[in-house]
């Protein structure tokens, strides 16, 4: 004999209070998600991940440089490959993505006349005819062949250059190679310990 | 980095810091670590996981403090003391390794009787002369003696040596007497670290050192930014041998460098003083006009650098193609002669005194992070014309309209050159562990943005043009130069880059094949393929074997493993990534233990075994014996692990190489808040310092500067490359001054105040970071004695801003290097903030008697030493 269902106020409440309680029912129904929710992907999918270097301290933790299909920068994290840094990054390194998309990047080449109060932009190969000029004039009024004792110095120190901590092996090879075959010689960089 | 360099041979961290996790105890002194160089500190806390002691010795406590087992508070400027007493703790207590000692290292020798030490000389060494301010290093040597050569040709000299350590003269036994009053009560009055530490610390050492473990050194900038850094790292070299420590696993002295390719820029030197693979530079000071004569010092009769003729002469092949040939000399004429001292502070005076005309800055700031920044930026003033190649505008591009100049009162013309980051272009650094890694392009460079790697090929092919009609023998090298680097990329050759390839090719060394092009050579596959005759041509013959064909780029190897990974990247020298590792095995060529094999003689086999590739003739048996009287290795056995030093060993007792001593020894800072209390010797007598009106120093124990002031570097920060970083700069907006409670209270400053900071040269403002993390420390005669930390990342320009603390410190280096002292200076403090800035000391005009001959510096003591 069919009895009416009766309904139990009590159990009904408390099963919809345990309803409440996520723990008993992850899982059990699919997440709700609107058609704009499931459109969107992760911000690096399908980019191409390209192996570069943290530029900052020594460590030399491997990155990787995410770009999209138009060469945008997209994301730089860690690379899990390295066996020195095992895909970490510090606060620096996590931050690469920042100093390389960055406003206040100076990128265009610019110059600043004697005794102006302000720089002007000046196409790059200007300023590279302009600075080989001005060194190749500084070259030949410091140039010394010999010292007051007659030996051989070959060099000049009217010119000198700073720098090489943050660049490339073969940046500073070049660099130093040219510089010291015109005979600048106080060619120096902050490794000096 | 001489201090490793006289002592093992290489100027470079011995070990890789995968390595880190393998020690039983890691001591970190003059580092820290874990602010940083935070990713590497990891394999110190796996090694942490795995029972290792960890110590931290430091100024401060910070969290590499927090995380350590033991923390030793110290006075900055005082390690050699701490050190030294520990040198002493364990020959007195005889808890040195010394089966190690004996067969690696020099301490049997005997040491000449006419050498005096500091202790004889109440602080000096034999042989100073104080109207020079240098030493005549001849007394610094050994008791030789004449031993038939090994070919019956009549005898060589050797130095003579008692085995059983017990001749007074014996290398061991000057050492013990040098350190014999550094105990750890004078540890305590001097250094201000408490005596249990020291002891505690001094027994974790011992007990976890010798055959079956073994103590890993670390440091950075805190041990050699010291008017006698180098002889910083030589007491920790020292201190490591007697430990037996080097070329083991778990041991060895990890160099903490802190710029992404300062190992690579020393190897491959933009440093005045040296040419790549530590070539020396030509010198005037040496009879080196002829290749002859500079071989004559450059190349030594045994050891590895009996091969110095063929690397020299593939330089200059390198440098100079066909134009350098047998008959001239391999156009060595070409390269200039270095005269004197031109590294960066004399250069920087010099360009005060106006001797400089024109100045090249790449990636580096010296009007904020350089020391008498202001002076720097005086010094601009007055060049002819100056070029910055940067990423962003930094304080120097902008020093023409900092606070207090005139614009149109400077006639400096000013150029500067956009330059690419990391991700923009492709090539290689060389990180602490001395491996070159090479980096992919990612993207293209923003606006006109170039590479360095273009801007200074551009540079040289429009020098080459304006040249090209020359007659003028100076101008010869130019045209000689090799400068064909063109890309094989036809997007980057359109964009006029070279091949940074190319250039790494060159660098690694190729056979010259007579009539072909530079294309059509082959590779060499290593330096051991390199020759004297001219036939090849290799551009740093360290790094040889990275290119050893043209399809083979051993940098970009990106593979990696648990123990050596040896796929990824590639070491120098032949990418062993553990130096000196022959010494992990005893004189017989077993390991020490089981639990430390790294390499072993497998007798089998007739040759070395192990995990990475052996710093040693893989077929030389142990029990190999040297050839007395011959040349290169030949003279060392088969149980001399230290295959660049002329004797194979490493050096506890250094003979003439340095310039401040063949032993550390312990001397005031130049501005030191106390008198010497180990000897009459207040600071260095070697060091090199400028005591003129835009350089004034604070006198030693000035009441007026009762402080001690230490500077350092943040997590978050390294100077320009972050300071426009928005993330960062939210994390660490501005400059802040750590003191300690205690100095706070006297001072009426509460946390978050402005404090003033001054010196004789200048003053700066900061916020006030009161933190028990700075400790007044107790010293000798119950005194006390507060110190005082400020972060030097910081400039005028930026997100992040804060006063340059270069503003404060005063030009003084070590003889050796030229290395600045910006760790440890003396201040004082008050609340509140700085005047209006107005021209400081170092902006002043110097009177005519007191400018310098090409900034030249005057030896200490010649004008009454300290001002």
């Amino acid at each position: 004999m069919a009895t009416k269902p009766t309904i139990d106020l009590t159990s009904v409440l408390a099963n919809a209070v345990r309803g409440l309680r996520l723990s008993e029912r992850v899982g059990a129904l699919p997440n709700v998600a609107s058609k704009r929710t499931r459109a969107l992907k992760g911000r690096v999918k399908g980019a191409k991940a390209v192996v570069s270097l943290c530029p900052y301290c020594a460590v030399g933790c491997s990155t990787l440089a995410y770009v999209s299909d138009e060469g945008k920068l997209l994301d730089v994290e860690g690379n899990p490959d390295s066996p020195v840094s095992g895909g970490h990054l510090c606060p620096k390194g996590s931050a690469i993505f920042g100093m390389t998309v960055n406003e206040a990047r100076w990128t265009t080449a610019k110059y600043r006349a004697p005794f102006a109060t302000e720089w002007e932009e000046k196409p790059l190969d200007w300023v590279l005819d302009r600075i080989a000029e001005r060194f190749k004039k500084t070259r030949e009024e410091t140039f010394v062949r010999n010292l007051p004792n007659g030996k051989r110095v070959n060099h000049t120190l009217g010119i000198a250059s700073l720098g090489g901590a943050t660049f490339g092996i073969e940046e500073n090879y070049l660099l130093q190679k040219l510089m010291k075959t015109c005979g600048v010689v106080s060619v120096e960089n902050q490794a000096r310990i | 980095m001489p201090g490793l360099g006289t002592s093992f041979g290489r100027g470079g961290a011995t070990t890789y810091v995968q390595d880190l996790q393998n020690a039983d105890c890691i001591l970190i002194e003059g580092s820290n670590f874990a602010e940083c160089h935070p990713v590497a500190f990891r394999f110190v806390m796996k090694a942490k996981e795995r029972g290792a002691k960890i110590i931290h010795v430091d100024p401060r406590f910070t969290r590499t403090s927090a995380v350590a087992d033991i923390y030793a508070p110290i006075r900055s400027g005082t390690d050699i003391v701490f050190l030294g007493a520990l040198i002493s703790w364990m020959i007195e207590k005889e808890r040195y390794f010394k089966e190690y000692v004996t067969a690696f290292t020099n301490a049997a020798y005997l040491v000449s009787e006419a050498f005096g030490d500091t202790e004889d000389l109440d602080g000096l060494f034999s042989g100073f002369n104080d109207v020079s301010g240098t030493y005549d290093t001849g007394s610094w040597h050994f008791e030789m003696e004449e031993v038939p050569r090994s070919d019956g040709n009549g005898t060589c000299s050797q130095p003579k040596r008692d085995e059983t350590l017990q001749h007074p003269r014996c290398v061991i036994n000057v050492v013990r007497r040098h350190f014999s009053r550094y105990t750890p009560e004078l540890v305590e009055d001097v250094c201000g670290t408490p005596r249990e530490a020291f002891l505690e610390i001094a027994n974790a050492l011992a007990d976890n050192s010798g055959r079956e473990r073994t103590t890993a050194f670390a440091y950075a900038v805190g041990w050699t930014q010291h008017t006698i850094g180098v002889q910083y790292i030589r007491t920790a070299a020292i201190l490591q041998m007697l430990l037996g420590n080097m070329g083991r696993p778990g041991g060895g002295i990890m160099a903490l460098r802190g710029h992404a390719n300062i190992q690579g820029a020393t190897d491959i030197p933009t440093l005045y003083d040296l040419l790549p693979g530590y070539l020396p530079m030509p010198s005037t000071l040496r009879e080196e006009q002829t290749l002859e004569g500079y071989l004559h010092h450059a190349a030594k009769p045994t050891g590895w650098w009996t091969n110095t003729p063929k690397y020299i002469v593939s330089l200059l092949k390198a440098y100079y193609g066909e134009a350098a040939t047998p008959e001239n000399d391999f156009a060595f004429e070409y390269l200039p002669h270095i005269s004197g001292d031109h590294s960066t502070l004399p250069t920087q005076i010099a360009m005060k005194d106006g001797a400089v005309k024109g100045y090249f800055v790449i990636g580096q700031n010296p009007a904020a992070s350089g020391l008498n920044a202001e002076l720097a930026r005086a010094a601009m003033e007055r060049l002819e014309w100056m070029v910055v190649v940067d990423a962003y505008e930094t304080e120097t591009a902008a020093f023409w309209r900092r606070e207090g100049a005139n614009p149109s009162e400077i006639g400096t013309e000013l150029f500067f050159l956009p330059s690419a980051v990391v991700l923009e272009k492709e090539g290689s650094m060389v990180n602490t562990n001395r491996m070159l890694q090479w980096h992919d392009k990612a993207i293209e460079p923003a606006g006109q943005a170039r590479s360095d790697l273009y801007l200074f090929h551009q540079l040289g092919l429009r020098l080459k043009a304006l040249y090209a009609d020359s007659t003028d023998p100076k101008d010869r090298g130019i045209h000689a130069l090799t400068w064909e680097y063109t890309s094989d990329d036809p997007h980057e050759r359109s964009l006029g880059e070279p091949s940074a390839l190319k250039v790494l090719q060159e660098i690694n060394g190729y056979v010259v094949v007579p009539g072909k092009p530079r294309d059509e050579c082959p590779q060499v596959a290593g330096f051991a393929d390199l020759k004297a005759d001219g036939s090849t041509a290799c551009g740093a013959w360290i790094y040889s074997g990275v290119a050893p064909d043209k399809t083979t780029n051993r940098a970009r190897n990106r593979k990696g493993d648990e123990i050596a990974s040896l796929d990824w990247g590639f070491a120098w020298p032949a990418n062993r990534r553990m130096l000196y590792n022959r010494a992990s095995a005893d004189p017989d060529g077993k390991p020490w233990s089981e639990r430390k094999k790294y390499l072993w003689w497998n007798e089998e086999a007739g040759k070395w075994d192990g995990p990475d590739v052996p710093d040693f003739p893989v077929n030389k048996a142990p029990h190999t014996a040297a050839k007395a009287g011959a040349s290169g290795l030949d003279a060392h056995s088969g149980s001399d692990p230290f295959i660049m030093q002329a004797d194979g060993r490493a050096h506890l007792f250094v003979t003439g190489a340095l310039k401040d001593g063949p032993l550390p020894t312990h001397y005031e800072p130049l501005e030191s808040v106390v008198r010497n209390p180990v000897y009459k010797q207040q600071s260095s007598p070697t060091l090199r310092e400028w005591d003129r009106d835009d350089n004034p120093y604070n006198a030693p124990e000035s009441p007026d500067y009762p402080y001690v002031l230490t500077t350092y570097r943040l997590t978050e920060h390294s100077g320009i490359m972050t300071r426009y970083v928005p993330w960062l700069a939210e994390l660490q907006p501005a400059l802040f001054a750590e003191i300690d409670p205690e100095l706070a209270v006297e001072k009426h400053v509460r946390n978050g105040d402005w404090v003033t900071i001054s010196t004789k040269l200048g003053e700066i403002e900061a916020r006030a970071l009161v933190s028990g993390r700075m400790r007044p420390l107790r010293l000798g005669k119950g005194r006390r004695l507060h110190q005082i930390g400020i972060p030097y990342n910081y400039g005028s320009l930026g997100h992040a801003t804060g006063d340059a603390v270069g503003d404060l410190v005063a030009l003084a280096m070590d003889p050796n290097v030229s290395i600045h002292e910006a760790k440890t200076i003396s201040c004082t403090i008050r609340a509140g903030r700085r005047d209006t800035f107005g021209r400081s000391a170092a902006d002043r005009d110097v009177p005519a008697d007191q400018r310098t001959i090409q900034g030249e510096s005057h030896p200490h003591g010649r004008d009454g030493g300290a001002a």
